[in-house]
């Protein structure tokens, strides 16, 4: 079919004559395949819904996004609200309870399923082809006639209340909450989890709901993603069915907070512990404010990370996990979004190797700032990157998240393209600069929940920086 | 984390939904075997320009030997320390300089191994897959067995030891089964046994079931099966056939009583696990079963979820997992108590929603919603390449011909609410394992041996 098939075919017939003897070198890879971004549709209803269309008819469902800008970014709203009026979606919708719905959603063999992140509300509907159409009715009762009831409210409001607390049981998310916390200040959207806590959650009732959805849900700020087995004239006409007589709310719109979010300070390195008793292994996370995917270094950063945590063959997992056996596993991550969120690096270790572990991380840090990589990982680190993306846009899921993506971002699909040719053109020097710009090991927050008593004297001999015990 | 996670077995996945209607599910796929027994399943799919290969070995947890309990997932991570041609760290930086990923996976009944990636990176990842399939042992050494070792009982600490209710994955397997059955014990074996792994061990195993016709590769994305043959002769062939395997036969043992045990963790909440012997995969019952295990959890309508979760308000969660294996299967029931309940109350309602299912059966409108979601999970599970090749592995290995998809859904569609009253009675009122994980010091919140009014 294309010149990967014939490559294929050369390599065989060169292989054929000696079928029985071990091939003793690896082959050669060919050219690999070129990067094609699906072909999108566009439509704006008359009341400002705008309609994306990505056709893909290999398999017969159809993957729906509904996103309301603003999520749990939208101004003056507690932190919690968001996400728990988009849970509160499906709890009932049209006078059909919340097991009513559930069963309607069921028999279409459709699934619909609300939440909020700091950038979208957002509505995911799921279902096969010849029943999508209902679902999408179904979709549309839960966002324009949601029932809010009092008694909902307050079953999710307590399950959420107890959420909070088993959150205490899982060293993981107890690390990450601290962390939070802890690296951005409480002035900062970050300080909160996009849940809230228990004095925001506490007080949540039917009307507080209510209220800010009637002000959320905007027709002129959503935009309606379909993706998979559906052209544009279906799914104009599907969604001037269910979604037309959807009206901008008469009570002032809520709008998103500007993007222009203070970053968030950078502090001298401290070690915060959290004590977990008899635990087997330490959890640790390691960062600060990092910058926003607008930022002119972030190929550099990009591959940076993927060099030092972004892969499995990285310098972290590969010290920490293969060669010295502290942990099951390595890595870091920069949180690309529009504004900045943090950079992290994290491990779960035994604890009787919990400052070694600290260590070497730090020994990392500062290896990405004295030394340039290698040419090796240089080019390990931007295949894995760019060839790796040729699977992004398999499924209509796949699909619909990368319009999700552009649309956070305010960019074209395509704007992939020049990303990772950005990223396939960054040298060891950019790696490095990269890295003594955004990688200060004197200005880092460590978190690290674990038995206290066995690790605080070792961590204490490190000279990190001042050690705080912090509860949860 | 990352990678080479542990995956625990879950036969079919049910909790989906309506919806390939006349047209039917095919995912048509071709079968040649080697002279030296390996199976090579094409199954072309130009939609993308990239490639699954997954390698299933017919062997796992169950295959091992006493006082080696682990030790075929142990076996999983030395297949990535490198071969005689692929020396470590070989394997995955070749395969990321490629853009491919790659992981396997233990059960006890299989061991999986894949990449995905470009379709250009097909005769590395064929490469790879046959010199390890072949030439493990001359660069095998007890400095890799040792260091993988570590690297397990890290993953034991991380997925087990140090997360709550972990520890309930370790209790199960002996109430359910005897002593000598190959499910008796859990896949990431005990602490004590890893530590007694040997290179020898390493040896033997990899002689005895790392063998080509012991093992089925599945190519699935953008490729032609005749290409794809030729590379695979020209890197298998000369791997030899090895011994024949003895299989045990299924044994599905049942439970004469109940049997209670109550573990103290450091958890804020009590949780409840019931587990019956149920039935293996592919028998006269597994389907039925795993439309009961919707009926019960798969949807916040189901009969469970609406008494405890919705209406009782006594749990934060009630899930049904029914988990259909090669010799024998299990119906798990796990329900976590809200704050301020007690497991006896939690117990309670579901023993009484268990017998109200089994004496009046199902209704058809329960069962028509069963086997809408469960058809429409099945195209869920055919988008990704990825996904397809494993499951095409999962079919040949379970019913010997790749194409099960509309065999399996078929049988779900066969299913009536007489079947599944039938096997509600069955199964789900006889003896049990009852498991209570509460917080320390907690004793009576636990589990009863036998709620009030309870049958078997």
């Amino acid at each position: 079919m294309n010149t990967t098939t014939l490559l294929l075919t050369a390599l065989a017939c060169g292989t054929t004559a000696s079928s029985s003897a071990q091939v003793t070198v690896a082959p050669p890879l060919g050219a690999a395949p070129t990067l094609t971004i699906p072909t999108l549709q566009r439509a704006v209803l008359p009341n400002g819904l705008t309609l994306i269309v990505a056709r893909n008819a290999e398999v017969p469902v159809v993957e729906g996004r509904l996103l309301i800008d603003g999520g749990a970014r939208l101004a003056g709203v507690a932190p919690g609200l968001a996400t728990f009026a988009a849970s509160m979606l499906t709890e009932g919708a049209a006078g059909r309870n919340a097991l009513q719905l559930a069963e309607d959603i069921a028999f279409l063999g459709a699934s619909i399923n609300a939440g909020a992140g700091w950038e979208n509300i957002t509505l995911s509907v799921r279902a096969p082809k010849r029943t999508f159409n209902d679902a999408l009715g179904l979709a549309a009762d839960v966002v324009l006639r949601p029932n809010f009831s009092s008694a909902d409210v307050q079953r999710l409001r307590d399950l959420r209340l107890a959420s909070f607390l088993q959150a205490r049981d899982q060293p993981g998310a107890v690390a990450q909450r601290v962390f939070y916390r802890n690296v951005f200040p409480a002035s900062h959207p970050l300080h909160f989890s996009t849940a809230g806590d228990s004095a925001t959650t506490a007080p949540l009732d039917s009307a507080t709901v209510r209220a800010f959805w009637r002000r959320a849900a905007n027709p002129r700020r959503a935009t309606l993603i379909l993706s998979g087995d559906v052209t544009l004239v279906e799914a104009r006409a599907w969604a001037t069915a269910h979604f037309g007589g959807w009206r901008a709310p008469a009570a002032p719109a809520l709008k998103p907070a500007a993007r222009t979010v203070v970053a968030a300070p950078s502090r001298a390195t401290r070690v915060i512990l959290v004590d977990k008793p008899d635990a087997a292994q330490s959890v640790i996370l390691i960062g600060a404010p990092g910058v926003a995917k607008s930022s002119p270094n972030y190929a550099a950063l990009a591959l940076m990370n993927t060099i030092m945590g972004g892969s499995f063959s990285s310098r972290l997992n590969d010290l920490l996990r293969e060669q010295l056996g502290y942990s099951y596993g390595a890595g870091s991550s920069f949180a690309w979004e529009p504004v900045p969120g943090p950079f992290v690096a994290s491990s779960q270790v035994r604890t009787n190797v919990t400052d070694s572990s600290l260590a070497v991380f730090f020994a990392q840090f500062n290896a990405m700032r004295n030394e340039h990589v290698s040419v090796d990982e240089l080019d390990r680190g931007r295949n894995y990157l760019v060839l790796g993306a040729l699977g992004d846009y398999e499924t209509a899921g796949n699909v619909a998240s990368a319009i999700t993506q552009s649309i956070v971002f305010n960019e074209p699909l395509s704007a992939v393209v020049a990303e990772l040719k950005a990223i396939g053109a960054v040298t060891a020097t950019q790696v490095h600069s990269a890295a003594r710009r955004h990688l200060d090991p004197s200005r880092l927050t460590v978190v690290v929940v674990g038995d206290i008593a066995k690790i605080r004297p070792g961590i204490e001999k490190l000279g990190l920086g001042p050690i705080e015990v912090q509860t949860y | 984390m990352l990678r080479r996670l542990l995956t625990a077995t879950t036969a079919l996945v049910v909790m989906g939904a309506s919806a390939a209607g006349a047209q039917g599910i095919r995912v048509p796929a071709t079968v040649d075997t080697l002279p030296n027994g390996l199976r090579i399943i094409v199954h072309e799919d130009q939609s993308a320009p990239i490639v699954s290969v997954n390698t299933w070995y017919h062997t796992g947890s169950g295959s091992e030997k006493p006082g080696r309990t682990g030790f075929a997932h142990l076996f999983e991570h030395l297949m990535f320390m490198g071969s005689e041609n692929a020396p470590y760290p070989m394997f995955d930086r070749a395969l990321e300089s490629a853009g491919a990923n790659n992981n396997g996976s233990t059960t006890e009944d299989r061991t999986n191994y894949y990449e995905s990636g470009p379709v250009n990176a097909l005769p590395l990842m064929l490469w790879l897959e046959a010199d390890r399939m072949g030439w493990l042992l001359p660069t095998m050494d007890e400095a890799k067995v040792d260091a993988q070792r570590d690297i397990v009982k890290n993953e034991r600490r991380q997925s087990y030891e140090n997360q709550p209710y972990g520890m309930v994955g370790d209790v199960m397997p002996p109430l359910m089964y005897p002593p000598a059955h190959p499910y008796s014990w859990t896949v990431i074996g005990s602490m004590a046994d890893l530590s007694a792994a040997s290179l020898q061990d390493v040896k033997d195993f990899f002689r005895s079931y790392y063998a080509p016709n012991n093992a089925v590769i599945v190519i699935a994305g953008a490729v032609r099966r005749d290409s794809v043959l030729s590379l695979a002769r020209a890197y298998f062939a000369a791997i030899p056939r090895g011994p024949a395997i003895e299989r045990p036969e299924p044994t599905q043992p049942r439970l004469a009583a109940d049997t209670l045990v109550t573990l103290e963790d450091r958890v804020q909440l009590p949780q409840l696990h019931y587990n019956w012997p149920s039935t293996r995969a592919w028998s006269d019952d597994d389907a039925a079963l795993s439309v009961a295990a919707y009926m019960l959890t798969g949807a916040k309508n189901s009969r469970l979820t609406q008494r405890l979760v919705y209406i009782d308000q006594s749990a934060v969660f009630v899930s049904a997992s029914p988990d259909h294996k090669k010799l024998a299967g299990e119906f798990g029931i796990v329900a976590r108590a809200r704050p301020g309940k007690a497991l006896p109350e939690l117990q309670r309602a579901i023993d009484d929603e268990l017998r109200r299912f089994a004496e009046s059966g199902p209704t058809d409108r329960e069962l028509q919603q069963a086997q809408n979601s469960i058809e429409a999970s099945f195209l869920r599970g055919i988008e990704t390449v990825q996904g397809k090749a494993d499951q095409l592995n999962q079919y040949v290995y379970e019913i010997g011909t790749p194409d099960g998809f509309q065999r399996d859904l078929d049988r779900f569609r066969a299913v009536t609410t007489a079947d599944v009253q039938r096997v509600a009675r069955q199964y789900l009122l006889g003896p049990r394992a009852i498991v209570s994980v509460v917080p320390m010091g907690k004793q009576e919140l636990a589990a009863e041996p036998r709620s009030k009014g309870m049958t078997p």
